[in-house]
């Protein structure tokens, strides 16, 4: 387990300086680890998090259960990366069980969803059937709970 | 017309001092713009598996009494425990009895050992209820400074210097509430052999054991020879499991002083409750990963904390254990008392004086880092800054 990247997906926004201050490191040791870690491309990125129903409350999620024909030689990775090339596609996985592909679909509403399932995904050579569920409401994302009642009481001194 | 104190309440109880921390608590109640370092407890709320445990539980009806010791799957569960933890053995059946935290084991264990005029040996500063709960077995408190210079550590010598044939007991609580000290084994060696030579029995408060960074060393005196036999030892729930309100501790000891304990806890407590004790066996089945992580938490916290004191030129040496921080602000020249008064007057910031757990603590500050990373660089900038403009 690296201790910097725990911290840092906890918060990508604290300093090399804050990050060194809680590990006790210096601060040029934690630029020279992370330029590193971007390097190798282990950090993919940064990027915020937000309360979608606060930021884009009419906006649609959609998780598709895809199933696909395998090819012969790349088994499903050609298609797949099809799939996920386009970029209402925010999550694409392969599984196992009854389908093979979940792909999480983004869309400004229900209908461009729909459309993009109906029009686009549905349609392609190798996709032999698709079942689309959208989501109705969030619970927690990103391991973030929404809506989380507020801070708790605690005696501001105790033994 | 109300009730004459003199006349009508014991004279045990009028002895004892309220707590310098409920006198602090007071000056820093209703303010909602203090940066409080002043808890004595995780900031964490309990991991959500083991509240889950207890709501199942009460979903459950899970309502009733238990038996007196604890449920015995609970104290089956501390056995293994302390076993893999401390390799200790007790018998869960006859050993093992389940308190309402461990203050309550404190006070039945001096209850159940002392007789009036019999001596205890302390260490301090520390917890602020050993003094008063050997006082309210009437006992007498003999406390042994432990010293700055040796980061607040106990040692033998300073142990072996306060025993009478009076002394009946000796309480050790490493790491340490309010400095975060820990003991060397070869100092805990010694006062073992200490008790064994004078037949006195040890009360070990290790509730802070799995709390230890850097690396820390954590040995339980009753491992030492002879020891066992003499020993009680004593944690819970609250600190590493983050379930201060539960209110769940143990104490592990021979069946003698297990029973003893067992007769005081039946006619006043009856039993734990089981709501709690419930939650504590999902904390010993599924919590190790959750501890893991808030315990990782207070590593960044304390290496915080220690990179600001060090900044801000504060002398605080490196706590091994619990999540307490010991700053020495003797250097300005004020007491305890005032730096913490005029540090919560014009800088908002909550520590708690460190002659609150005893006059050897004077000079001190305890401050907790169980708290934000946000509040406590806001809080170790006010101090920093207050102690610039203080220092003579």
């Amino acid at each position: 387990m690296n201790q910097l990247l725990e911290l840092l997906q906890k918060n990508a926004r604290q300093t090399d300086a804050e990050l060194a201050e809680l590990l006790g490191r210096e601060a040029t040791d934690v630029t020279t680890e992370l330029a590193a870690l971007e390097k190798d491309g282990t950090i993919m990125g940064y990027s915020a998090i937000l309360d979608q129903e606060r930021y884009a409350p009419n906006n649609a999620t959609a998780m598709i259960e895809v199933r696909l024909r395998p090819e012969r030689g790349g088994g499903f990775d050609r298609l797949a990366n099809r799939v996920a090339s386009f970029p209402q596609v925010k999550s694409c996985f392969l599984m196992s069980g009854a389908y093979d592909l979940l792909v999480i679909v983004e869309g400004d509403d229900i209908r461009e969803i729909a459309r993009f399932v109906s029009e686009t995904l549905s349609t392609m050579n190798g996709i032999l059937s698709t079942a689309t569920h959208f989501q109705l409401k969030t619970y927690k994302a990103n391991g973030l709970r929404q809506s989380v009642p507020g801070e708790l009481e605690r005696l501001p001194v105790s033994p | 017309m109300s009730l004459d104190p003199q006349r009508h309440l014991a004279q045990q109880i009028q002895k004892i001092p309220r707590s310098g921390i409920r006198d602090f608590f007071e000056l820093v109640l209703g303010r909602d713009d203090v940066i409080s370092l002043g808890v004595g407890e995780p900031d964490f709320s309990s991991p959500w598996h083991i509240r889950e445990a207890a709501i199942y539980s009460l979903e459950r009806g899970e309502t009733s009494y238990t038996s007196n010791l604890g449920l015995l799957s609970l104290r089956e569960a501390i056995a293994g425990y302390v076993s893999e933890t401390f390799d200790l053995r007790y018998d869960p059946k006859s050993e093992i009895l389940i308190t309402v935290g461990v203050s309550e084991a404190i006070d039945l264990a001096f209850r159940a050992l002392l007789d009036p005029g019999d001596e205890v040996i302390y260490h301090e500063p520390c917890y602020v209820s050993y003094n008063p709960s050997i006082a309210l077995a009437y006992g007498v408190p003999v406390a042994v400074a432990t010293k700055p210079e040796n980061d607040f550590s106990l040692k033998a010598a300073d142990v072996a210097a306060a025993v009478t044939p009076k002394t009946r007991a000796i309480i050790l609580n490493f790491p340490t509430n309010p400095t975060g000290a820990i003991i060397d084994r070869k100092e805990l060696e010694a006062i073992a052999k200490l008790a064994v030579e004078h037949d006195i029995v040890v009360l070990s408060d290790e509730i802070y054991s799995e709390l230890r960074y850097e690396g820390a060393e954590h040995t339980s005196i009753a491992t030492l020879p002879g020891m066992k036999e003499r020993t009680i030892f004593l944690h819970g729930f609250s600190k590493a499991f983050a379930m201060t309100g539960f209110r769940i501790g143990y104490a592990c000891a021979p069946q003698v002083l297990t029973e003893a304990m067992m007769k005081i806890h039946q006619y006043s407590m009856l039993c734990a409750p089981i709501t709690s004790q419930v939650a504590a066996i999902e904390a010993l089945r599924h919590g190790a990963g959750p501890a893991e992580e808030m315990r990782q938490a207070y590593a960044n916290r304390r290496n915080l904390l220690l990179t600001r004191f060090a900044d801000a030129g504060i002398p605080c040496f490196a706590p091994g254990g619990a999540f307490y921080a010991f700053p020495d602000i003797r250097a300005t020249g004020m007491s305890s008392q005032d730096f913490a008064r005029e540090l919560l007057d014009e800088e908002s910031v909550a520590c708690v004086p460190g002659d609150a757990f005893g006059p050897s603590g004077d000079g001190f500050l305890r401050c907790c880092y169980a708290a934000s990373t946000d509040s406590l660089r806001e809080a170790m900038t006010r101090i920093g800054r207050f102690y610039r403009k203080h220092i003579s």
